[in-house]
């Protein structure tokens, strides 16, 4: 008895720690992605517009990299985040 | 925010929350989530042509998010995931010229419509009936209290299932992170009928495969999740070059949406962790209703969301 409640309140520490985790990631992940918008979309976007009329397998190929790459580079980036703030929390 | 590509002028801040809550359904259900993208985009003026496309470039993204957390959780099955990628494209591929076929002889959306209404209706019910009686019995039984003990996983179909993994048509095939072994053809099959949703009604058609996965293959939910999420990458990616040779793909709404997507589908993924198996097939009830709600939505006004 005494065992499920200690494992319950060890659950729910668990929990609280993600959440709060979580809260902070997300306001450092805001800043950076605030940050990629204006650098990094803002100088793709005329390049991607003119491969997109022109060439339609070269974008159709950006395309799919570009997301596969950002996909990657993101999770590495809220990975780390939250090692780093569970690190910190724990 | 512009959008050159698709001549559209949307906020980034609804791109992100857009694709943040798309991202946590993602990440907990195993689902594409188009039925809300599709419509949202559309919301903001985007042409449907480019909705759909930039929908699937923006589900690869995601899923890819998704089913790295998944695997690391230990709830993606790669060779079932490759196998089952391959009968989703042959679907899809066959559904789209199903339309093409339906389209020439007249009624398509009409006949189209009323069979999948009845297709979602039948795996809402079939999935409360099922899932509460799982939990019934898990309850008169003890409930599980250990993350080991929420990824084993009771259902009341079990008996089913196992009779179709004794239909022994060679090849058969052995996953053993799943834990099942299967003919090659029922994977073919079930993923076959899922990209023919996929190709017949647009979308990643999760709804479809990931209760199809958990009832007819005997995969266990969590894993039923992300190897879904697996698959779906390989059959997004396709899609996505198809439309985006077509000129149906706005990459820079994608890029955008998915910032959001990318820590919703975490937060998604990590939160299956807290359910047992029949509690997430349990919650992902509404999800076919909401699609059979669109399509009688479309049925009835003409306006496709």
């Amino acid at each position: 008895m005494s065992a499920a409640i200690q494992g319950n309140g060890q659950m729910k520490r668990e929990t609280a720690t993600t959440l709060r985790a979580f809260l902070v990631e997300l306001a450092i992940y805001a800043v950076l992605v605030v940050a990629y918008f204006f650098a990094v979309l803002h100088f793709l976007g005329d390049w991607l517009f003119q491969l997109q009329q022109h060439h339609h397998v070269v974008y159709a190929a950006v395309a799919i990299l570009l997301i596969i790459g950002q996909a990657v580079a993101l999770e590495s980036v809220t990975s780390l985040l939250l090692r780093i703030i569970r690190g910190r929390t724990e | 925010m512009d959008f050159p590509i698709s001549h559209s002028h949307i906020s980034p801040i609804y791109l992100v929350v857009v694709g943040f809550l798309i991202g946590i359904l993602g990440g907990f259900f195993g689902v594409g989530g188009s039925f809300i993208a599709g419509p949202a985009l559309r919301l903001m003026g985007v042409h449907w042509n480019f909705a759909v496309g930039t929908d699937l470039a923006h589900i690869v993204g995601k899923s890819i998010v998704a089913a790295k957390r998944h695997r690391a959780l230990g709830n993606v099955d790669l060779k079932l995931g490759l196998f089952m990628a391959v009968g989703t494209i042959g679907g899809a591929e066959c559904g789209a010229q199903m339309i093409q076929a339906l389209k020439r002889a007249g009624h398509v959306d009409v006949v189209v419509s009323i069979v999948s209404i009845a297709v979602y209706v039948c795996i809402s019910t079939f999935m409360i009936w099922e899932s509460r009686k799982t939990l019934k019995q898990a309850k008169a039984s003890g409930a599980a209290k250990t993350s080991a003990q929420k990824k084993r996983d009771p259902s009341s179909f079990r008996g089913v299932t196992r009779r179709i993994q004794r239909f022994k048509l060679a090849p058969m095939i052995k996953l053993p992170v799943s834990g099942v072994t299967i003919s090659l053809w029922v994977i073919l099959f079930v993923s076959f009928i899922g990209g023919l949703f996929s190709g017949f009604l647009g979308g990643g058609a999760g709804y479809i495969r990931m209760p199809s996965m958990v009832y007819v293959l005997g995969i266990p939910t969590h894993l039923a999740v992300g190897t879904d999420l697996f698959e779906i990458i390989i059959s997004a990616s396709y899609g996505t070059f198809t439309h985006a040779v077509k000129g149906n793909v706005d990459i820079l709404i994608a890029l955008v949406m998915h910032t959001g997507a990318a820590i919703g589908a975490q937060i998604g993924a990590i939160s299956t962790q807290y359910f047992a198996g029949p509690k997430i097939r349990l919650a992902f009830v509404p999800l076919p209703l909401i699609g059979a709600a669109i399509v009688i939505y479309t049925l009835l006004t003409g306006h496709k969301l």
